[in-house]
């Protein structure tokens, strides 16, 4: 499993790859995880210009702390080994690979990096990958596909495809997901990487969107792919702490530092033990209120 | 010799023309003797004229300086007809002084520099064919351009002279009594053109609607006018605006937006009884909205909002966010619609607005300001003048005027496509950085040293990062690259005027 496996992930917002002002501007928005697209936003004779101007702007833009992502197209695709190999040489964060539905893809993708990685001289294991689940077969091979590779930084489910698939379509109260949804969050969680929920197209419906977002953080979804940066600060909303989480959090990692100072190894608060749980839980909180701007650097709670 | 800004200005023509270099952006407490127009007395019972042809027969003499407001903006049928009329007499060494020039106008005032009827040229700005025209040399003597203050100021001191100026209204009386706000082509506020209702020697109203004597209420009262001409048509109400002004879904826009609001919320002017001027435009218009939600969530009212006037601002206006609305011109139709029927919707006129040399203009009173730019340097020198090609496609507008608000801020991307905003110099100087305090772009902002105030308040907003001003331009430099120098002859083509009426920069002819 790759290493910052902590990291927040809120946010994925979707670039086409082709377009150069939304790859200029990609990094202002405040994204947590920046995915340009080679795949399916690129028309047929746009593939080789778009996989150029990505590679370009991975050189020479500046995406501050965003998490840097590429689809390359699929492996059926002549466009698959050009795409990994630039991609690997611009020294991007992580490869979706799209329609995975087995483990050997998945292994197929890091066999790929993993020479790539060694042709253009980059550190071994550092390009890492994900998976991006569009298929029923894709549904029940989950597990598989989020255990296939170390490099394996989380899974996404694709609702357009997956539905198709499934012989329906997308409704507003997203029941056809449901165990789409429920599976690949399973499998990332039993494999101990990412899950991100599918985008929300519809852009004037603010309520449903607000909706579907407070359901997938319910389920404990790490974030949710976007088609546009206004979608950012919608979802960074939902995935803030309440007042009264931050300062519960903050109390547990005083504990945990009032016990190292003792040399401690249990942690206690209020005269009950604190688990480990609980301890990553307000790792978790802190991160997000830092990320939400609720918390001075200290981690004192600023009041709005 | 050099104004305070650092441009050479060309000593032969300040000498010939009398000027000044910029040297502050202080007014002071001058004494102004102010000029007052000929009045060529009547009962008013004559004023009716069938024909342009026959008042310009009438008025028109050589040499002499005419003037026209641009109100209708793109929907104007008047300055057409009217310099049809002239040029067709033969009529030469004109001095052009309108309160500005739109796309609409560009292909007849060309075609009257190119028949020697226009020799001079003064105005807010120009774009489109007239401003490559231009700055290819197609004028001989430089044009000046001036900010809106600043014509009013020349005209009430008699830098700018009017001999006849020729005034399309939607609606007027048979004596002239006017306005701008009924009738068919309808723009709100006169505000421009009031300045030249009051100053010139003789005025011609052109109206497509007269209607019963007297017309009220009068933003141009009868005792200003000499002739009421009527033509067919005096605009095109769908182009004088957008009839319904849409919130702009450009990420990049509301991204700068929310940001400036951070900036004016986070700043010691936002309290209540605070005035603003946010102009129009994309950012503009998403600023007014961030802001009318701060207002609701910290119960702020505001004393005026101030300049051109849209929707979202007079909706403010009917939602009591806030309290009056000085109008010197409307943007859109709901915005002249509301001047009609609100009666906190004051109309201004253009010295009142904002000329310095006054017993106080509403700019003066201003708390907090949005101006745009289409470049700004690291001395925070903004130039709304003259693109990247060098070549003229601006206006200056109110934009040295609202500058002297208390908090200016100046919203801008850092980058348009692969142009840098933020450059180590601007190719024309505007606006002096002395009057301009923040520069917010996309990535965050960058405050002028010399407001320490400001430094200390606005550095610690979460999500708005603060940069030296040089950084944001080297960051731009580091995404578009440098480009070549834009290379210009010797030749002026135009003078731009600090609103004070000193020279602060130039405009060279580019070189092809």
């Amino acid at each position: 499993m790759a290493e910052n496996e902590e990291r927040l992930r809120r946010t994925m917002m979707f670039v086409p790859g082709n377009n150069p002002a939304m790859v200029k501007d990609a990094g202002i928005y405040g994204a947590d995880s920046i995915m340009f697209d080679l795949e399916d936003s690129v028309s047929l004779p746009e593939k080789d210009a778009a996989r150029l101007l990505v590679y370009e702007a991975l050189q020479t833009q500046d995406y501050g702390d965003a998490e840097m992502v590429v689809r390359v197209n699929g492996q059926d695709t002549p466009f698959y080994d050009n795409d990994v190999k630039a991609m690997v040489k611009a020294g991007i964060d992580v490869i979706r690979l799209p329609k995975a539905e087995s483990a050997e893809m998945v292994q197929k993708l890091d066999a790929d990096i993993a020479a790539a990685e060694k042709e253009f001289g980059r550190e071994a294991g550092s390009t890492h990958l994900m998976a991006a689940i569009e298929s029923a077969r894709g549904v029940l091979q989950a597990a598989n596909i989020a255990a296939a590779s170390d490099r394996m930084i989380g899974i996404a489910l694709s609702a357009e495809d997956y539905t198709t698939d499934m012989k329906t379509h997308r409704y507003p109260d997203g029941r056809e997901l449901e165990f789409a949804r429920n599976m690949v969050l399973h499998a990332a969680r039993a494999a101990g990487v990412a899950a991100f929920d599918t985008v929300f197209t519809n852009m004037d419906d603010t309520e449903g969107f607000y909706r579907e977002t407070e359901y997938i953080h319910q389920l404990g979804f790490d974030g949710k792919s976007l088609v546009n940066p206004r979608q950012i600060p919608m979802v960074n909303k939902i995935y803030e702490p309440t007042e009264a989480e931050i300062k519960n959090a903050r109390n547990v990692i005083n504990a945990i530092q009032e016990a190292k100072l003792k040399g401690s190894g249990v942690i206690s608060m209020n005269g009950q033990m604190v688990d480990r749980p609980v301890v990553l839980r307000a790792q978790r909180v802190m991160k997000l209120a830092k990320a939400s701007n609720l918390v001075d650097e200290e981690g004192n709670y600023l009041e709005k | 010799m050099k104004s305070k800004v650092n441009r050479e200005l060309p000593d032969d023509l300040m000498k010939e023309l009398d000027y000044k270099p910029f040297e502050t952006t202080e007014i002071g407490h001058p004494e102004i003797q102010r000029v007052a127009p000929k009045v060529h007395v009547s009962t008013g019972d004559d004023k009716i004229v069938d024909s342009i042809k026959q008042v310009v027969a009438d008025t028109v003499k050589d040499g002499m300086t005419i003037s026209f407001h641009h109100h209708f903006r793109n929907g104007d049928f008047v300055f057409n007809q009217v310099m049809r009329v002239i040029i067709d007499a033969g009529i030469k060494n004109l001095t052009l002084a309108p309160s500005s020039l739109t796309g609409v106008m560009n292909d007849m005032v060309i075609e009257a520099i190119k028949a020697g009827t226009i020799t001079n040229i003064t105005s807010s700005g120009m774009r489109g064919s007239l401003g490559d025209f231009v700055s290819h040399g197609g004028l001989k003597n430089p044009v000046i351009f001036r900010s809106h203050g600043n014509r009013a100021r020349a005209i009430e001191h008699g830098d700018i002279k009017i001999d006849v100026a020729f005034l399309g209204v939607p609606s007027a009386d048979r004596l002239g009594n006017a306005n701008g706000m009924e009738g068919n082509a309808v723009f709100g506020s006169l505000g421009y053109a009031l300045m030249d209702a009051q100053y010139a020697d003789q005025v011609v109203l052109l109206t497509d609607n007269i209607v019963d004597y007297p017309n009220t209420p009068a933003s141009i009262k009868q005792t200003q006018v000499d002739y009421v001409v009527k033509v067919d048509k005096v605009g095109d109400p769908d182009k004088i605006g957008s009839g319904a002004t849409r919130f702009t879904k450009d990420p990049k826009e509301l991204k700068i937006a929310s940001m400036v609001n951070d900036v004016i919320t986070h700043s010691p002017y936002f309290k209540d009884g605070f005035s603003f001027q946010t102009g129009s435009g994309g950012a503009a218009l998403a600023v007014t909205r961030y802001l009318r939600q701060s207002m609701i969530d910290n119960q702020i009212k505001a004393s005026f909002a101030l300049g051109g006037i849209t929707k979202p601002t007079t909706d403010l206006l009917n939602e009591g966010l806030v309290k009056k609305v000085m109008d010197v011109q409307d943007f859109d139709k709901g915005a002249a619609d509301s001047m009609h029927t609100n009666g906190n919707q004051q109309e201004i006129d253009a010295s009142w607005y904002a000329d310095p040399d006054n017993k106080g203009a509403m700019v003066d009173q201003l708390d907090v300001v949005i101006l745009s730019a289409l470049e700004i340097d690291t001395k925070f020198n903004v130039n709304v003048m003259t693109g990247s090609d060098g070549v003229i496609r601006g206006a200056i507008g109110g934009h040295q005027d609202a500058a002297t608000g208390k908090l200016t801020i100046i919203s801008a991307p850092l980058v348009r496509g692969r142009i840098a905003t933020v450059v180590p110099d601007v190719t024309t100087v505007v606006t002096p950085g002395d009057s301009v305090d923040v520069l917010v772009t996309e990535f965050g902002i960058a405050i002028n040293p010399k407001r320490i105030d400001l430094i200390a308040v606005l550095s610690s907003i979460p999500g708005l990062p603060v940069y030296k001003i040089e950084d944001l331009q080297k960051m731009a430099e580091k995404r578009v690259g440098t480009p070549k120098p834009l290379e210009f002859t010797d030749r002026t083509v135009a003078l731009i005027e600090y609103r004070d009426g000193t020279v602060i920069d130039t405009v060279k002819e580019v070189k092809d």
